[in-house]
């Protein structure tokens, strides 16, 4: 009885042991990066562009062009990768071919992004000629989004009871007018909580848009899709990396990683958010 | 009052994959009338009344041989609109169903989704639909509530009314109260009671009791074979074969 009641202890104690310790490591991080970036930011540094070979100045250009390459991510990974998932969750037969494509996505969503990146080059900077741009930056990372967008719908249509299918065919209903009027009021918030994840992730990265359209400094914003950009992970890694004054600018190199976790986690919030609402309106 | 036949399946024979699962099943369901199938689990009972609105079709895999006819006409047959033969034969289901939405929204699905009807003719029906359902009076005061607030028996009655509201003429409940209280279940029975003065009903029941209750007619199935179809009366009186006679008096099932 005694023995029992230790072990569980010791395992209760190892599970929290391991809990603090990514807690801790999460928390020194972003203690560390709010320590040394807080002073940086200031409303010129987020209003302003970089100035004097981007030693002083904002990241005014590297915010919005992270915004507008990420609004043409979700434009393409949204639509498409919803679609893909409605087929594939509700019209595709469950053959061996479907398992096999639904395997493959899942395998997408593991592959490195720089692939993804050399990918964008060949395909939307070479072969459709759209240069490096706004437009090929922001497909490379749609790319890279969407296997995470579908595998996220797909997981939300799968929550709906298929009771509700029946139900609706059984009065009458078409297939699709089952699955648009009963099936996804009720997918889409787990579908766009799946997806905004997907999105924060794809506004984080940057091996996919290094060749594909980011730029290594612009003092202007971008005027059409076929502009390059600026972009905040590419603009954190070129002041942490490769500035011909490391130490002068680490400052700001803190404050560009500060409003770079700021923005994800507001992503992610926004995902979190959605989901809460959605948890407690449903009741099935 | 005579008996007119308002289903009929000759030689209907039914597969998931090669497995057979009803096999040649004729059974003949009277107008106005409730037709109740008992029979063991996994018996074919439920694959049988789900042939009845093609029901099986959203199954992958699934194959049907002979004939059901309805009205004297093929149902699957290509020249059958599936969508017009569900909105003709409703179906109630094991567990209630209600979708997440008002009561109200519940009833009128079927009449929103079917044709523009006029929003006057909506409430009118989803009235009518209620009270024919025995629940308005449970109702009417809360028509705008969610329809899982309701309790499991009102929610299966709620079911029934969303299936009378596109006014079929054939009415299945694939056993309709397996999933609540007998007081819930004794509502249930006088409703399809008194709901064969309009329609044709078919009900699948693990409760002998309840077939015979409710039916005039049972037919009793076992490992997919029609074993005795007649009158309920003679059924559980006097029947023929000695299968159902041990079924009926428990000894098996």
């Amino acid at each position: 009885m005694k023995r029992k009641k230790i072990i569980q202890f010791i395992g209760f104690l190892f599970l929290r042991v391991c809990l603090y310790t990514v807690l801790a490591i999460l928390l020194i991080l972003l203690y560390d990066i709010g320590k040394n970036g807080g002073g940086a930011i200031s409303w010129e540094f987020i209003s302003q562009p970089p100035r004097r070979g981007m030693t002083e100045g904002g990241i005014f250009p590297a915010i919005m062009g992270t915004f507008i390459v990420t609004i043409v991510t979700a434009v393409l990974a949204i639509p498409l990768g919803m679609f893909a998932a409605i087929y594939l969750n509700e019209y595709a037969k469950q053959s061996r071919l479907t398992r096999l494509i639904r395997l493959s996505i899942r395998n997408l969503s593991g592959v490195p992004s720089i692939v993804y990146g050399l990918f964008g080059v060949i395909l939307f900077v070479n072969i459709l000629k759209f240069g490096t741009s706004i437009l090929s930056a922001g497909l490379t990372l749609g790319l890279l989004t969407l296997p995470w967008t579908i595998t996220a719908s797909e997981e939300a249509l799968k929550t709906i009871p298929n009771s509700y299918r029946e139900g609706s065919l059984a009065l009458g209903a078409t297939k699709w007018q089952a699955i648009r009027t009963n099936v996804l009021p009720y997918a889409i918030p787990g579908m766009l909580t799946g997806t905004v994840l997907g999105l924060a992730r794809a506004a984080g990265e940057t091996a996919p848009i290094l060749f594909t359209g980011a730029a290594f400094y612009l003092p202007y914003l971008p005027k059409s899709l076929s502009d390059q950009f600026m972009a905040l992970p590419y603009h954190l890694y070129i002041m942490a990396t490769q500035h011909h004054a490391i130490e002068q600018v680490r400052p700001l190199a803190y404050g560009t990683a500060l409003v770079l976790i700021v923005l994800v986690l507001g992503l992610n919030m926004t995902a979190i958010l959605i989901r809460y609402r959605m948890r407690r309106k449903r009741r099935w | 009052m005579e008996i007119q036949p308002k289903i009929e399946t000759k030689n209907l024979n039914f597969y998931y994959g090669s497995k057979q699962a009803l096999r040649n099943i004729n059974v003949i369901c009277a107008d106005r009338h409730v037709t109740a199938i008992i029979g063991p689990s996994g018996c074919g009972k439920s694959t049988f009344i789900r042939t009845l609105n093609r029901m099986n079709d959203v199954i992958a895999g699934t194959r049907t041989e002979g004939e059901i006819l309805i009205d004297g006409i093929n149902i699957n047959s290509s020249a059958v609109d599936v969508v017009g033969l569900r909105k003709n034969v409703g179906m109630v289901f094991q567990k209630p169903n209600p979708f997440p939405k008002s009561i109200f929204d519940n009833v009128a699905y079927g009449l929103r989704i079917n044709d523009g009807k006029r929003r006057s003719e909506i409430e009118d029906t989803v009235e009518k639909s209620l009270i024919e359902a025995a629940l308005w009076d449970e109702v009417r005061d809360r028509l705008k509530e969610n329809a899982f607030a309701l309790s499991g028996g009102q929610q299966q009655r709620l079911c029934i009314a969303r299936a009378l509201a596109v006014e079929p003429e054939v009415i299945l409940f694939d056993e309709p109260c397996s999933a609540i209280d007998p007081i819930a279940t004794a509502k249930i029975e006088d409703l399809i009671m008194k709901m064969k003065k309009d329609y044709t009903v078919v009900i699948v029941t693990h409760n002998m009791q309840q077939a015979a209750r409710v039916s005039d007619f049972t037919a009793f199935m076992m490992l997919g074979d029609l074993i005795e179809f007649d009158k309920t009366d003679k059924i559980f009186t006097n029947p023929a074969n000695k299968l159902t006679e041990d079924y009926i008096t428990g000894r098996f099932g």
